[in-house]
């Protein structure tokens, strides 16, 4: 495992940055900058470094899709939510139209913004590709059939050219796929939904989005903490506060913040990546999101920190 | 965990003292369910004087959302008081503070609550400020 390469990092629905949020942006950034000099390039990106993230950057609008980047050739994704599309643009700008690439695809379940991106994945068109699809859903390539049918979608889902296989897999069972192990485990979320937990060459990742911790049950909470247990990074769906998971939004199939920092303290994680951002937050409300959890982390600490980090459309993590 | 309470008049004041975490949030929804059903029967309203809690896990705050939603749904009406401000900022955190009535302290409380019961609690507590 050599990184991690979010290309949607939305829940819900796909959001896009307006005019007036853009505008707001550069008028906090001139005002910064008002009465000072850029002799180069540089200086301004040093400049625009030592800017806020909401002020010189935006958590980005697609929904959920993150590359897994393995030390072998194949491609490893998860989910295909609108993030895929720029991802199989790169993918196919890499290696040309007469390259053939292998794509193990883990889905963590077939609501509408983690299938949606699939019409537009380019290698799913390109002869010679092999896709694989994993899930723990039985309707899963219905479902993903379904959506190109007739008057939804124009291009049938049989136009694709590439080899397209759909892999069951049960929860707690091991597999060796793309030279890592993966387990799956069911959540609680409308239909189901599965994480993901991918080790190799002793690095941990967990995929754990749409996925509502109901916390009254021990066994439940405890079933977690060993899912996430001792990993590298856990992404985990951070959608809404406390406050409104366990009231006006409970059984909505979500989690919060606070939940995320205290499944990774008690699993002995170290890092938290908060993901699956509600569409109706801007990045301030993000922003602010991230640093409570932070707050909270550095306040209830017992052992060693949890790094905190919120997932952005373009982000990487390093191994 | 230790859960003391007083009655002033109307009001049922619980005092839990520690922790509420995972391992021990039962214990504490244990011990606050027949003062909620009380207050249901008696329309007796509940304070919960945190001032002797330390921390409190999301666990412990779901014991909150559920007592909050009996008072609400038995017409009874609950208040917690005397945050730690550790506690205050989990609560600010975790965005309860915009959903449970929240005072400074139990005389506060009591203040909004009930005056028979502010009286006998400041009868009760003449020369020791809470």
């Amino acid at each position: 495992m050599k990184r991690i390469r979010f290309w949607g990092t939305r829940g819900s629905l796909p959001v896009a940055l307006t005019a007036a949020k853009l505008r707001e942006k550069l008028t906090q950034a001139l005002r910064g900058a008002s009465g000072r000099a850029f002799a180069s390039d540089a200086e301004i990106g040093a400049y625009l470094d030592s800017l806020r993230f909401p002020v010189s950057g935006t958590y980005g609008g697609h929904t959920s899709c993150v590359e897994i980047e393995t030390a072998g050739p194949e491609y490893v994704l998860c989910d295909l939510g609108s993030g895929v599309r720029p991802f199989g643009q790169a993918a196919v700008t890499r290696h040309g139209p007469g390259s053939s690439q292998s794509y193990h695809i883990f889905m963590s379940h077939v609501h509408w913004d983690h299938i949606m991106g699939l019409p537009f994945f380019a290698p799913a068109y390109v002869p010679g590709n092999r896709i694989r699809i994993y899930g723990g859903h039985a309707g899963l390539e219905a479902a993903l059939r379904r959506q190109q049918d007739q008057p939804s979608f124009p291009v049938d889902f049989n136009v694709f050219r590439a080899s397209i296989e759909f892999v069951h897999m049960d929860p707690g069972r091991r597999y060796d796929i793309a030279g890592m192990s993966v387990t799956t485990k069911l959540q609680r979320h409308g239909g189901d939904s599965y994480g993901y937990r991918f080790e190799s060459s002793g690095r941990t990742v967990v995929y754990s989005t749409d996925s509502e911790h109901k916390l009254a049950d021990p066994e439940e909470t405890n079933g977690f903490v060993e899912f996430f247990r001792d990993a590298d990074v856990v992404i985990f769906d951070a959608m809404y506060s406390l406050a409104d998971a366990i009231s006006i939004k409970a059984d909505w199939g979500h989690s919060s913040n606070v939940v995320g920092v205290e499944l990774c303290q008690m699993a002995g994680a170290r890092h938290l990546c908060l993901f699956h951002h509600e569409p109706s937050s801007d990045d301030e409300a993000i922003e602010r999101s991230l640093a409570e959890a932070r707050r909270l982390e550095e306040i209830t600490r017992t052992g060693a920190p949890l790094l905190v980090t919120a997932a952005y459309d373009g982000m990487e993590i390093e191994f | 965990m230790q859960f003391s309470i007083r009655k002033f008049t109307d009001v049922v004041v619980a005092a839990p003292i520690g922790r509420i975490d995972h391992s021990n949030a039962g214990p504490f929804e244990d011990a606050l369910r027949p003062v909620l059903e009380q207050s249901g029967g008696s329309g007796e309203a509940v304070v919960l004087d945190f001032s002797g809690v330390e921390y409190i896990s999301s666990v412990g705050l779901r014991v909150l959302m559920a007592a909050a939603k009996q008072a609400h749904s038995q017409g009874s009406k609950i208040a917690v008081a005397s945050l730690q401000p550790i506690v205050a900022e989990i609560f600010a955190i975790s965005r309860f503070d915009r959903i449970l009535d929240l005072y400074p302290s139990v005389a506060d409380a009591l203040a909004s609550l009930s005056l028979p019961a502010l009286e006998a609690f400041n009868a009760a507590n003449s020369g020791s400020p809470t």
